[in-house]
């Protein structure tokens, strides 16, 4: 009678390890950020890419609606490939407000980034030494951030943004 | 007086090399549970990645501020998720890995007791 029970509690411990394995297996371990949505942003403070001596923080942001954080650099390729969708946000959407975040650059190859590609900005920060990304939890660029008056993060973008993401921006902020 | 103001220097510029050590030390203790999350299998101290020379100026930061090595975990918890910290934090979801392991120890013990007193029982008999 012993031995069944030892052997009936093996067997389920095997079945239990397996189960895990197979569970295991299952999981998706591509690494993302989905986990920030829902979360308020941290308190920050940004310096004015053209104006050392004009700021901007999470209480402004609380004043718009929406807002659209997206962190690029002029030496960012996939930048490039994504400016037309935030340029085309700027011109056709009055309930957001993009806030530009120029990640580890050169002040002149940002300011000369946006006035060949268009600046779609209604402000641009600067994060010289990457400080800034990690308060937002940002570990490459582009990536872009939407938040709502009450700093709570809406969607997290992690890559360049496409029609599909713009598309859902848009239904977002309906 | 020369040989205290001799000791004295020599008392400085040990405190001034060995603090430095302790902190840097710290520091490599908490870079070396940290994971790059940009990297294939490499911790931020291993790591020369961009992302990674990024999280070191910031835990720097923040040890410079008087924070504690649980606070910078869970600071960047709050970012990036558990999965940027090598050791996870008990919670409710990974309580079975924590507690497995000692319920498997309990259990061997459990059988090796069994087996023995089998024998024991076997030779009495």
């Amino acid at each position: 009678m012993k031995i069944n029970i030892l052997k009936i509690t093996i067997f389920s411990f095997v079945i239990f390890f397996l189960l895990i394995f197979w569970k295991g297996l299952k999981i998706d371990n591509n690494y993302d950020t989905k986990s920030l949505i829902g979360k308020k942003i941290s308190n920050f403070k940004l310096i004015e890419i053209n104006n050392d001596n004009q700021y901007i923080s999470e209480v402004d942001i609380k004043n718009n609606r929406y807002t659209l954080i997206n962190f690029f650099a002029s030496w960012c390729a996939p930048c490039r490939a994504e400016h037309k969708y935030l340029l085309s946000l700027a011109n056709e959407q009055k309930k957001i407000k993009i806030i530009g975040i120029n990640f580890k650059d050169k002040k002149n190859n940002a300011i000369n980034f946006l006035e060949e590609l268009g600046n779609p900005y209604n402000f641009v920060g600067i994060d010289p030494e990457g400080r800034v990304s990690i308060l937002f939890g940002i570990y490459g660029i582009p990536e872009s951030i939407l938040v709502d008056n009450n700093l709570t993060v809406i969607k997290k973008i992690v890559g360049p943004i496409d029609q599909i993401q713009y598309d859902q921006i848009l239904q977002l902020i309906q | 007086m020369k040989i205290k103001t001799l000791l004295l220097v020599c008392c400085i510029l040990i405190t001034t090399h060995v603090y430095p050590n302790e902190n840097q030390n710290k520091l490599l203790e908490v870079y070396k549970n940290l994971r790059c999350l940009v990297c294939q299998g490499q911790s931020i101290a291993d790591s020369n990645s961009d992302f990674a020379a990024t999280v070191k100026l910031v835990v720097q930061d923040q040890f410079n501020k008087g924070k504690t090595e649980d606070e910078i975990y869970k600071f960047l918890i709050n970012k990036y998720g558990e999965w940027i910290v090598y050791q996870p934090t008990f919670n409710k979801n990974n309580f079975l890995l924590w507690v497995l392991p000692y319920v498997v120890l309990i259990f061997g013990g459990f059988l090796i007791f069994l087996a023995v007193q089998k024998t024991k029982h076997n030779r009495v008999n």
